[in-house]
């Protein structure tokens, strides 16, 4: 997969940026039980940079904390991201990212599923498949081409948050 | 659940990476296991514990998928990413590349020896199915190419004793493929998963066939003759409401007539047939269950041969686990 020269959405509506994580006393005590919250989850994917623009997934609204449902204890963590336009050709490559960043960053016994947001993408059915197929999805990352793809959006996001 | 299945032994085969599947030789004696570190690995057992036999290494330059023994138990294919199929003759305790099978586009997903060892079937991304004859001096031609999938093509799986070959593909369908006039045509389409089939068993008969899925249900499907040329399969059977998620193989017991499931909800379960049902509306049940039976996905699930009952796992962590299914009659 290669980055168009010519932008699909030249003009995307910018969204603010969430403020740090407030940090308490009870986050720092090692006694206190801490299970993977949707805000950390968030904070994992929300800096993700978009193929496309120099701005964050975050500030293109297609990831939100409302959107990251995580059940630490039944080990499984629901992502949905929303497209800018409905027929982003980028929807499968922004999907693997998020896919990826939590892959590499959450515990193994984590299920990790990656959605489009109901309604919002014209071939919604479609991506979501190649997504849920981790076959297609290993098979993908031995790609070195597309998994330099995908670095590029992660490392941009190590670089801002 | 009155059965049982106990851990016998669990072992990392594939470390740092995933343990995409396990095959017995023929015999029972060795287990082929292959993986996302693109070796395959030949185990034995040795007292108690198994131990590795061999590595392949060499062969494959991206991740191994799928492995399969011939029925005499000389030769291994295996069946990788890097879009190639790799032969093995074993040499005493060693393995060495016979021929390597080019053609498809891209990853081969499967590889399966008909029960003549005269035929190979190969099957890939490339939503085609490759049927392969081997002559006397090793020589393997490709003798047909079918493309009767519209998606990636997942497993392929022959007959017990027939040369009756059946695919399942990402397009949500199983098809069965018998050679006409020296060429090999989809002779029935079984339609009815509502997501990708991962996987495909003939039961010890050969009479029906059991398909699992990303829908989370098996599947029983059943040979009915129809009079006409066109045998029709019919599902007889869904097992739904036990799987948590996909369902990523299947296996049948060619002694005891059990079917085991391998999950990515990391769980193993054995599925026993009611013996005195109907046979045109069979029903079976889940015999034994094991939730955590990996700490992930669990990818590929074998019966021994020869040992009722021994049956072997392996998972996305890397390991294989050894079980003994034990039914209480």
């Amino acid at each position: 997969m290669s980055v168009g020269t010519r932008l699909e959405n030249a003009n995307p509506l910018i969204f603010q940026r969430t403020g740090e994580r407030l940090q308490t006393a009870k986050d720092e005590d090692e006694d206190v039980a801490d299970p993977i919250d949707d805000r950390e989850i968030f904070d994992l994917i929300r800096s993700i940079n978009d193929p496309e623009h120099p701005l964050s997934l975050e500030e293109l609204n297609v990831v939100e904390q409302v959107r990251v449902r995580v059940d630490d204890q039944e080990n499984t963590v629901g992502v949905e991201f929303t497209p800018t336009i409905p027929h982003c050709s980028m929807a499968t490559l922004i999907g693997l990212s998020i896919k990826v960043k939590l892959l590499r960053s959450l515990p193994e016994r984590f299920k990790i599923d990656v959605h489009i947001t109901p309604g919002t993408h014209t071939s919604e059915d479609a991506v979501n498949k190649q997504l849920a197929d981790k076959e297609r999805v290993a098979a993908a990352l031995e790609n070195s081409q597309l998994l330099e793809v995908v670095n590029q959006c992660l490392i941009s996001s190590a670089r801002t948050s | 659940m009155k059965d049982t299945l106990a851990l016998l032994q669990k072992f990392n085969a594939h470390p740092d990476s995933r343990c995409w599947y396990v095959a017995w030789n023929p015999k029972g004696t060795l287990l082929a296991s292959c993986g996302g570190d693109r070796a395959i690995r030949i185990w034995g057992r040795e007292g108690d514990s198994w131990e590795c036999k061999t590595v392949l290494q060499d062969g494959h330059q991206r991740a191994v998928r799928k492995v399969a023994w011939s029925p005499c138990g000389n030769y291994l294919a295996s069946a990788s990413f890097d879009a190639t199929t790799c032969i093995w003759k074993k040499k005493n305790d060693d393995f060495e590349c016979l021929t390597v099978l080019e053609g498809h586009e891209n990853e081969v997903k499967c590889v399966a020896w008909a029960p003549s060892g005269n035929l190979l079937a190969t099957c890939s991304r490339d939503k085609s199915v490759w049927i392969w004859e081997v002559d006397e001096e090793d020589e393997y031609e490709c003798v047909s190419v079918v493309n009767s999938h519209t998606q990636d093509v997942k497993h392929v799986v022959w007959h017990p004793t027939q040369e009756l070959l059946a695919s399942c593909s990402y397009d949500n369908n199983v098809c069965v493929y018998k050679e006409e006039d020296d060429d090999w045509e989809c002779r029935a389409t079984l339609e009815g998963h509502t997501s990708t089939v991962w996987g495909l068993t003939f039961d010890p008969s050969g009479q029906r066939l059991a398909s699992c899925s990303d829908d989370r249900t098996v599947k029983i499907w059943k040979e009915c003759q129809s009079g006409g040329t066109d045998a029709a399969w019919k599902c007889v059977c869904t097992l739904s409401g036990f799987h948590g998620r996909t369902v990523y193989d299947i296996a049948w017991c060619p002694l005891t007539g059990a079917l085991a499931t391998a999950c990515g909800d990391d769980g193993v379960r054995v599925f026993k047939e009611d013996e005195t049902a109907d046979p045109d509306q069979p029903v079976f049940s889940l015999s034994a269950h094991v939730p955590k039976a990996h700490s992930q996905d669990v990818n590929c699930i074998a019966w021994h041969p020869k040992e009722a009952g021994l049956l072997v796992s392996c998972s996305d962590n890397g390991e294989i686990a050894v079980w003994n299914y034990q039914s209480e009659v």
